[in-house]
């Protein structure tokens, strides 16, 4: 490791302002605070404490806590892939996830790509340092997409995201949406034919590792099957381990309850977000169930779909939430009632979670405040009495 | 003071740069948003508003000392909502298929804030002929933006330009190709950014001049 120390050390003059690649400096900056921890701290004057461990080395547990849904999302792409070919001999678990991780891996690298590419630059520009927010964003992306869905929409969809959903109010921390849901909100209205219905949500490509390719293959999910008035032909058990069509990451609910349990360990997300969340959307299934409007069991809605997804890495983004503990019971279950609301109510929208987390990311300030001017009150209430 | 003096020309070149109604002074936004879907319609918006500001501007203009400052509003109303039926009448017979896409936007051209603003602010002061370039000059720096905007919007949204088709049928993804329109772009959303980025760029071109 001293290795790279050193090498660092070598180049840093030649990055440095007046430097031949000063240019670059905010790339070399990032490259160096991704592998050491900066030894920067909070001066001793001053009330604010700064720690050394920056937002790069804590966003990272985000990363950590998908990886169950990545694996599972890749094995799952591959699953699907030779349940339409039909094939039977070489669906070995290996080849599977091979032919996932080939499908996956290109939109994993073009999403990040695009991001830190528009980060770098525009840190560059502004000569800040980079923000590591993207870290996390250009890993949600490719999870919250169909399998189909083409690269260069993803760029896009990216691109304008990171620039008007994050740079423009000021970059990582100040955003009021979640970039990650601003892409998948621009690909669901930019381009509906590639994010819902039948045709997407299954690879059916050529690839070495899986023979076999199928012509106009269609298979709905779940929450389209229940959209268009269908009876779902996928057990509970299936929607809970995930082997579904879907959104890549989305599907298993068991990969996504690793993840939220690392989280929640790890102190990154909220665990009351989360648990609201579920209690709202089970409420709302559950009066909706008994209403009669819908005839899917009230805990299924909470499997399938999006919903698992967006409650435990959506709903918890630290910076779009709400941050008074209070409030953010409140925050989720608000979530939870609308994601369910849209699902069911509303006929133009089989999926609602994200819809629901946008439009809460708007309310998350107000509730802060209201909670925030009660509590002033009520202090300054307690001064008048003395 | 001669037809075409220098304190005209900038009468009439302020509004189409530095003083933009839209772009500087965000008037007219909502019907910007509205009408801007595709740019034939943009292109008839943008000159509709054009010459009922121009005239309306050069009717108060002559009008301006005998119109009671307290009824003044009402006045300027009814000049204008005369205009307005003119030139929606005229679009009715000439150009009916744009005048049914523009729908209700030609006759809330009354509401257009631009307008209002122009009579009030300039007209009322001024004589007839710099009245007159005053709203040409506002009507165009109103008729640009939209156009910018349209064309964007036509472009991306439907890959044509005033109907004709400039992306090739070849590269769509129904006939074997990459390529998908972009709906975003036919919702007034996407119209609002596409304005919000001409103010950016019209701003960072102007920056010395905006301090």
């Amino acid at each position: 490791m001293a290795f790279i120390k050193n090498m660092l050390d070598k180049m840093k003059p030649t990055f440095s302002e007046g430097g031949k690649l000063s240019a670059f400096g905010s790339l070399f900056d990032a490259a160096e605070t991704f592998f050491y921890v900066p030894s920067e701290t909070a001066k001793v004057r001053g009330a604010q404490i700064h720690d050394a461990i920056d937002s790069k080395r804590s966003i990272f547990f985000v990363v950590i806590a998908l990886i169950p849904a990545i694996l599972f999302g890749m094995w799952n792409i591959g699953y699907q892939h030779s349940l339409a070919v039909g094939c039977t001999e070489e669906c070995c678990l290996l080849n599977q996830f091979l032919y996932g991780l080939a499908v996956m891996l290109p939109k994993i690298v073009v999403s990040y790509a695009v991001g830190l590419g528009i980060e770098v630059a525009i840190a560059q520009w502004k000569k800040e340092e980079v923000h590591e927010g993207f870290f996390v964003t250009g890993m949600l992306i490719p999870l919250i997409v169909p399998v189909n869905c083409p690269l260069w929409i993803i760029a896009i969809a990216t691109a304008f995201a990171v620039i008007f959903a994050k740079e423009v109010f000021g970059g990582t921390g100040m955003n009021i949406f979640n970039p990650a849901l601003v892409t998948r909100a621009f690909l669901f209205f930019a381009y509906p034919a590639m994010m819902s219905g039948d045709k997407v949500w299954v690879n059916a490509e050529y690839m070495d590792c899986i023979n076999g390719t199928v012509d106009g293959y269609s298979q709905a999910t779940p929450l389209g099957q229940l959209a268009a008035g269908e009876p779902v032909s996928y057990s509970a058990m299936d929607t809970i381990i995930g082997t579904i069509p879907g959104s890549i990451g989305e599907t298993s609910f068991i990969a996504i309850m690793i993840g939220a349990v690392i989280l929640i360990w790890a102190g990154i997300a909220s665990w009351k977000i989360i648990l609201s969340t579920f209690a709202g959307g089970a409420l709302m299934a559950f009066l909706l169930r008994y209403d009669g409007a819908q005839n899917f069991e009230w805990w299924e809605q909470l499997t399938v779909g999006g919903f698992a997804f967006g409650a435990v890495f959506m709903a918890t983004d630290p910076v779009t939430g709400c941050r008074v503990e209070a409030g953010k019971w409140i925050y989720g279950f608000l979530i939870g009632v609308m994601a369910i609301i849209i699902r069911v109510l509303n006929p133009g929208f089989p999926e609602g979670m994200m819809l629901a987390i946008l439009l809460m990311n708007v309310f998350a300030p107000l509730i802060d405040y209201c909670f925030v001017q009660a509590n002033i009150n009520k202090r300054l209430k307690r001064a008048k009495v003395k | 003071m001669s037809l075409f003096s220098k304190e005209n020309g900038a009468v009439f070149t302020g509004p189409l740069n530095l003083n933009n109604p839209v772009a500087v002074q965000v008037l007219g936004i909502c019907s910007a948003l509205a009408v801007t879907s595709q740019l034939k319609p943009a292109i008839v918006m943008g000159l509709s508003v054009t010459v009922i500001t121009a005239f309306s501007n050069v009717i108060i203009s002559l009008l301006r000392k005998t119109i009671p400052n307290r009824i003044r509003i009402i006045v300027q109303l009814v000049v204008v909502a005369a205009l307005v039926t003119i030139v929606s009448n005229i679009l009715k017979a000439y150009v009916y298929d744009v005048s049914v896409q523009l729908s209700v936007y030609v006759g809330l051209i009354i509401t257009n804030c631009i307008l209002m603003g122009r009579l009030e602010a300039f007209a009322m002061q001024n004589g007839p002929w710099e009245s007159f370039l005053d709203g040409i000059g506002n009507g165009l720096g109103y008729a640009f933006v939209l156009v910018v905007v349209g064309l964007l919007r036509e472009l991306l949204g439907f890959g044509s330009i005033l109907g004709f088709q400039i992306i090739p049928d070849s590269a769509y993804m129904d006939n074997g190709g990459l390529y998908i329109n972009n709906g975003m772009m036919t919702m007034p959303a996407m119209a609002l950014i596409l304005v919000a980025c001409f103010i950016w760029v019209h701003r960072a071109v102007n920056k010395e001049e905006n301090k």
